[in-house]
């Protein structure tokens, strides 16, 4: 016989329960069959021999009760009875089966069996929404990608690659005529391009009384495409030095000032990767933008 | 060593250990190797010593080496350059020769094309995953304030998909969704948008404004330059594309701003200066702007379709990082 006053005597305030769990304000109940989760005299299963319980699994919803005649085989002392899907026709199933017991369990169960169909609910509209996917990095991998990244930025020497390529592109000409004195660093290089050009003329004919920049006209002509930019720009500012110098005729310097200004108008931006002026042997993307005034210009320094 | 008890016996083991030596160079003893002494301390003075006869060699061969060279004057054989990563990187197939006329073709007729033809502008749609925190937010806000025409939205649990048609009804040439792992941003997805490819990059050691030395004013509204450098193979031209096409084609000079993409052995710096030139010979930057690291982990053809889409690459570690001198971009 199932003393239940006796029970709750011992078990609920004065000796051991093993499923009860104290905090600071309450105290609850880890057995599974309980229905509220709190330790009461009203909700303990160990104590009270009419008892009944909502538990689900898998999705499905179970009325589990106890009989208490079957108290001395635990394995065999609860009863379970399936729950429609159906919210409304569950509820009525509880309340069938519950019929004539305590108003508290009919009411816990009932509450118990809502909130399990919510959290089912939300379960289900989880699952069609965005999953996260959670990737596991691993340790040994990160401190090595993390090293081999120190070192890759050592070897970059960014701040360098950056100022060259910089300093490549005002020589270049991409700048147009915003900055004043890559004159005279094209002054020297010119000369030195004469000097180098001169010498091997000397070496094969003999004829010297060409003006530079004509020579460079000629240059042209033979150049391939690729080199084209820098001849074109070596000619664009020899003759705005020469200009300084007063040696060329006003046509000229006329046509000329034409060809400086749709270069410019040409190199401000960025052409096509596979544009005529790519320079070769460069070991970078240079994205350059060619507009339709150069075979203009061209065809007028031929 | 002067202080050690046994003085005596290392020194017979020093001469044992010389008696050995030359008889190495005459027959095959068994090799008498400093790791096999048993005493720890015995060990490392046979150690240190090895190593101090080493260093006296390579000394030697060197002060030998630089006699010759100075001996010979403009006659020497050109100093050896030493190896690097770089020097030796294993030759990659699909390296860009800059003059093939196929990769021309290529790029002429690629999902980029209409970018570099002038027919869109770049219109950047800049978001997070879901929840982001302080940091990430406001790496997006300055990503924005360096990205031209670019506009952040808070994420609100959309999914991508649905957010892609959208996008390209507005007009937008670009998605990029920064991911966030612990407050602390740690992926890009960047989509380019009207079907074009969809790259997924590892971000790492994101620099803040505020945590830069050194660093300029707030970057203004100039359209800045853009400077990629070491993009050499097809896989690494296609990504230089894809940033090239973050940017409007016409750079505003007078702006003085530079975002650099700088690849080095697969990992891509990201920068951006101000830049001043002093003179002819002399530029001056100064950082201004966020700094990351990224490092390309896929490439997939069409929009962002992670189930079903058709990867172009994908980064399979076994392979492709069992060889120290062999990278990807």
């Amino acid at each position: 016989m199932q003393h239940d006053d006796v029970i709750w005597d011992i078990i609920g305030n004065t000796q051991f329960c093993s499923f009860k769990v104290k905090t600071k304000s309450q105290n609850f109940c880890r057995n599974e069959y309980n229905i509220t989760g709190l330790c009461n005299r009203s909700s303990c299963p160990l104590a009270n021999s009419q008892y009944a319980t909502i538990r689900e699994e898998k999705g499905q919803c179970f009325l589990y009760m106890k009989v208490i005649e079957r108290a001395a085989f635990p394995a065999r002392m609860w009863e379970k009875v399936k729950l429609s899907k159906n919210y409304e026709k569950a509820l009525e199933q509880i309340d069938e089966n519950l019929i004539y017991w305590p108003r508290f369990i009919r009411h816990k169960c009932k509450q118990r069996f809502t909130k399990i169909t919510q959290y089912l609910i939300r379960m289900r509209k989880l699952v069609l929404k965005r999953q996260r996917k959670l990737v596991p990095l691993s340790r040994k991998v990160e401190t090595r990608e993390r090293r081999k990244e120190e070192k890759a930025l050592i070897a970059a020497q960014l701040d360098n690659a950056i100022e060259k390529e910089l300093l490549e592109r005002l020589k270049q000409g991409t700048y147009g005529d915003i900055y004043n004195f890559p004159v005279h660093a094209f002054d020297r290089a010119l000369e030195q391009q004469d000097q180098e050009s001169e010498s091997e003329e000397e070496e094969e004919e003999e004829d010297d009384d060409e003006d530079v920049g004509q020579r460079e006209f000629v240059a042209e002509e033979e150049v391939e495409e690729s080199d084209l930019s820098d001849f074109e720009d070596m000619n664009k500012l020899r003759t705005s030095s020469d200009e300084e110098e007063q040696d060329e005729s006003s046509e000229e310097e006329d046509e000329e000032e034409m060809e400086v200004q749709t270069k410019a108008s040409r190199s401000k931006g960025k052409s096509p990767a596979n544009g005529s002026a790519a320079r070769k042997k460069r070991a970078y993307v240079e994205i350059e933008y060619e507009q339709e005034t150069e075979p203009a210009s061209k065809s007028r320094a031929t | 060593m002067k202080a050690w008890r046994g003085a005596v016996c290392s020194g017979d083991a020093v001469e044992e250990k010389k008696m050995v030596k030359s008889e190495l160079a005459v027959a095959f003893p068994p090799t008498f190797s400093v790791s096999e002494i048993k005493n720890k301390q015995r060990r490392h003075f046979m150690f240190m010593k090895l190593k101090q006869e080493k260093r006296k060699q390579k000394m030697q061969l060197r002060k030998k080496r630089r006699k010759e060279r100075e001996a010979l004057g403009d006659k020497a054989p050109p100093k050896e350059v030493p190896k690097t990563i770089e020097n030796q990187r294993v030759y990659d197939e699909t390296t860009v020769d800059p003059e093939d006329e196929e990769i021309a073709f290529d790029e002429g007729t690629d999902e980029f094309s209409a970018y570099f033809n002038g027919l869109t502008n770049p219109k950047v749609l800049i978001t997070t995953s879901d929840r982001p925190r302080g940091r990430t937010v406001r790496f997006c806000e300055q990503l924005a304030t360096v990205i031209p025409n670019a506009h952040v939205y808070y994420r609100r649990g959309l999914a991508l998909k649905r957010i892609i048609p959208q996008c390209v009804a507005r007009n937008f040439t670009y998605l990029m969704v920064i991911n966030e792992d612990r407050q602390v941003p740690n992926g890009m997805v960047l989509c380019h948008l009207p079907n074009g490819p969809t790259a997924h990059f590892k971000v790492s050691s994101v620099r803040l404004r505020k945590e830069m030395k050194r660093r300029g004013k707030n970057p203004t509204e100039h359209y800045p330059e853009v400077i990629l450098n070491n993009f050499t193979t097809r896989l690494g031209h296609t990504i230089g594309r894809l940033f090239a096409a973050l940017f409007p084609q016409e750079p505003h000079f007078v702006g003085r701003q530079v975002a650099t993409f700088h690849n080095q052995r697969d990992f891509i710096f990201f920068r951006f200066h101000r830049y001043i030139f002093k003179n002819e010979k002399k530029v001056g930057i100064q950082e201004l702007g966020p700094r990351f690291t990224l490092k390309l982990r896929s490439l997939q053809k069409g929009t962002f379709d992670s189930k079903y889409g058709e990867y172009e690459w994908v980064m399979k570690r076994h392979e492709m990082e069992a060889c120290r001198r062999k990278f990807q971009l």
